[in-house]
């Protein structure tokens, strides 16, 4: 990932969402970027399908797979290994390797909707306590399973991905509930803060009293893409949608809002609306990903930063590519976490944490010395 | 197990005997085994020298296997406490329990007022006890030479003969061996993946549960170089294709619906082996019951496993 050079910006200006600069430059330079990430995740699209319990297997094996998929296979003694290689390929690997983009493109575009939306550049997509929610949900879900079949048949019904989702729906509700609504923003922060840690006492609470589900608790919270098959990417296709149509929808107030809720509401800019829909965002957005692959930590933080550290754009433009952002960046870590130990696998939400972390640590550190 | 019986009787007279009567009893039994004397030392594993001046009368385990441990060598009716997860054998769930083996309770522990307690090293608790002048004496079974290891600490921390917990090994190992034998040749070399949780954790060739399947003669997918518990890509599992699947019951729910295992051998002929929480337990805990954990694997394999 390198950046086009550019002008050297203000010390603040990582952490400002406004646009700076000729309008039309940010344009191009936006075109620039999104191009950039499109090729990126095409290339790593790839080398994720090539990625896997074996390590890295040359391209050529992966497309003849793909080939056999397509043309039925030769007869030989060796089609029933390629049947199997194809099946991994396709049934696993690719629904993994759209999966990984599709989870880091709802994160990116939560996290872009979360720093716009409360004008805070910490805001991260799991502020109104969803994960926290979706963790006690598993939780919960993990330890009545097995315990009497009545419970083992609801959960079974439900699943480990519904009731992640469920439990991170009914916590955005329950902040909403304690915030009396959305008019203040700064309450339902808060109301979020107190959600997650109230949540996440009770999860650890259900951990502890239920010692054997300790490790597949821990799976969960730092993320894997692990079990991501096609039904899952189209769900998350199917919440990606929707999300990103509203958010661009509503991008112009975000760039009125960012001047201030006095100034913005004086301009007579629809906040009440904005903040209906953009809840409603990140609570289908981070429900769907977090319910189908688990905590991932730091990719809606810092895909907005690393847009805004290379394009000062407008907000239809940063939603855009932060999204895509998040995209590229959760692929990466997945083909990484796959390969690097094969045919065990790193926890993803490690890997996120450290590229990401450490790509905007250095970017930070290049712009002060 | 019958001589564990009897001395379990022993023990059920000790504790219906006078404390004081008791301990009379117990040093008048110790030497005339001659086993013990007064004061025996026994290094935990910790490497820790624990002193005894008189076997232990009021004692806590704070670990499930420990418990199983105490009661197989017949010293139930010693135990005066033990932790939430201690469910076995039925005698101890009527015990006070006194917290978890990492979150112990211990002004409980303290007001049971033990004179041992028993302990796993993953546990902070240990020296805080040790301050508050309790002994401990740290164990930490995770492999089947650690079972018999922590049987004869145990034996000897308790003041019995060793010659006693080499006889209980002895049986458990027999135990281990006849499941062993029962399997029919045909199911030897039966390829098996068990899966401890859905991170995926599969058990490893050098976990406790791979060694069982190694002894059972049946072939472990995850192989030694993998370490006991190695979080696996769902892909390796799909590759590999065993032939039987063992898996808890917390763990079994969608595990068909996993993206490319609905044509695994396993799954598509059905050879599942989904065990209940009880089994579970006695499967995942190096203890005594190992055994019992070797025929239910046994009789898993025996049910579905044929090589292809």
């Amino acid at each position: 990932m390198t950046l086009p050079d550019q002008p050297e910006p203000p010390p603040h200006a990582l952490l400002q969402p406004a646009p700076t600069g000729r309008p039309d430059t940010g344009a191009r330079r936006a075109l620039w970027l999104g191009m950039l990430l499109l090729a990126l995740g095409g290339v790593l699209g790839l080398a994720s399908l090539a990625v896997g319990s074996t390590g890295v297997e040359p391209l050529a094996n992966v497309l003849g797979a793909l080939a056999h998929l397509l043309t039925g296979g030769e007869p030989g003694a060796r089609a029933a290994d390629q049947a199997l290689f194809a099946q991994i390929v396709w049934d696993i690997r690719a629904p993994r390797t759209l999966g990984a983009f599709l989870a880091g493109a709802l994160l990116g575009l939560a996290g872009a909707v979360a720093q716009g939306l409360f004008r805070n550049p910490l805001a991260d997509p799991f502020l109104l306590g969803s994960a926290s929610g979706a963790t006690l949900g598993v939780a919960g879900a993990l330890a009545l399973l097995g315990v009497s079949p009545m419970t083992t048949h609801w959960v079974v019904r439900l699943g480990m991905t519904g009731s992640a989702f469920v439990g991170a729906v009914l916590a955005v509700l329950l902040t909403l509930l304690l915030a009396k609504g959305v008019q203040h923003t700064l309450r339902l922060l808060l109301a979020g803060v107190v959600v997650g840690v109230v949540l996440g006492a009770f999860t650890s609470l259900v951990t502890l009293l239920t010692p054997d589900i300790l490790q597949a608790m821990q799976g969960f919270m730092l993320g894997s893409t692990g079990f991501v098959g096609w039904a899952a990417v189209g769900i998350m296709a199917g919440a990606w949608v929707p999300c990103v149509g509203v958010a661009l929808a509503f991008s112009r107030v975000l760039d009125g809002l960012s001047l201030g809720e006095a100034t913005a509401a004086s301009l007579g800019l629809p906040l009440g609306a904005l903040r209906v829909a953009l809840v409603g965002v990140l609570a289908l957005a981070t429900g769907t990903a977090v319910a189908q692959t688990g905590l991932i930590a730091f990719v809606g933080l810092a895909a907005p930063h690393l847009v805004r550290s290379a394009v000062k754009t407008t907000h239809a433009r940063l939603l855009a590519l932060s999204s895509l952002m998040g995209g590229v960046l959760l692929l990466l870590a997945d083909t990484l976490a796959r390969g690097v130990m094969a045919p065990q696998e790193l926890p993803v939400g490690v890997l996120t944490a450290v590229l990401g972390g450490g790509y905007l640590l250095w970017l930070m550190h290049r712009r002060v010395g | 197990m019958s001589a564990g019986r009897v001395l379990c009787q022993w023990g059920v007279l000790a504790r219906v005997v006078e404390l004081r009567l008791a301990s009379v009893l117990w040093l008048v039994l110790a030497g005339w085994m001659g086993s013990s004397a007064w004061a025996y030392d026994v290094v935990d594993d910790r490497g820790r020298t624990v002193t005894f001046t008189a076997p232990p009368q009021r004692v806590v385990s704070l670990l499930p296997s420990l418990t199983e441990t105490v009661c197989e060598l017949g010293q139930c009716s010693r135990l005066v406490g033990v932790d939430r997860y201690s469910n076995f054998p039925a005698a101890v769930q009527k015990l006070p329990q006194l917290g978890g083996g990492l979150d112990p309770n211990i002004e409980a522990v303290v007001a049971v007022r033990p004179d041992l307690v028993l302990v796993a090293a993953s546990s902070r608790a240990a020296e805080r006890m040790e301050a508050l002048g309790v002994r401990v004496v740290v164990l930490e079974p995770k492999t089947h030479a650690d079972v018999q290891r922590v049987l004869r600490k145990v034996a000897q921390a308790l003041g019995q003969p060793v010659a006693e917990a080499d006889k209980v090994w002895r049986h458990i190992d027999a135990a281990v061996s006849a499941a062993a034998q029962s399997l029919p040749a045909s199911a030897r070399g039966t390829r098996v993946y068990f899966e401890v949780n859905r991170a995926p954790y599969g058990a490893g060739a050098s976990s406790f549960i791979g060694e069982t399947l190694t002894r059972l003669g049946v072939k472990n997918i995850l192989g030694p170089e993998l370490g006991p518990f190695p979080k696996l890509n769902p892909e390796f599992v799909v590759r590999a294709n065993p032939d039987v699947i063992m898996v808890g019951a917390r763990n079994a729910s969608g595990m068909t619906d996993r993206p490319g295992w609905k044509a695994m051998r396993a799954i598509a002929g059905n050879r599942l082996c989904v065990f209940s929480l009880e089994e579970s337990d006695v499967l995942v805990r190096p203890g005594p019951r190992m055994a019992e954990a070797a025929r239910l694997m046994a009789g898993c394999v025996a049910r579905q496993g044929a090589p292809a």
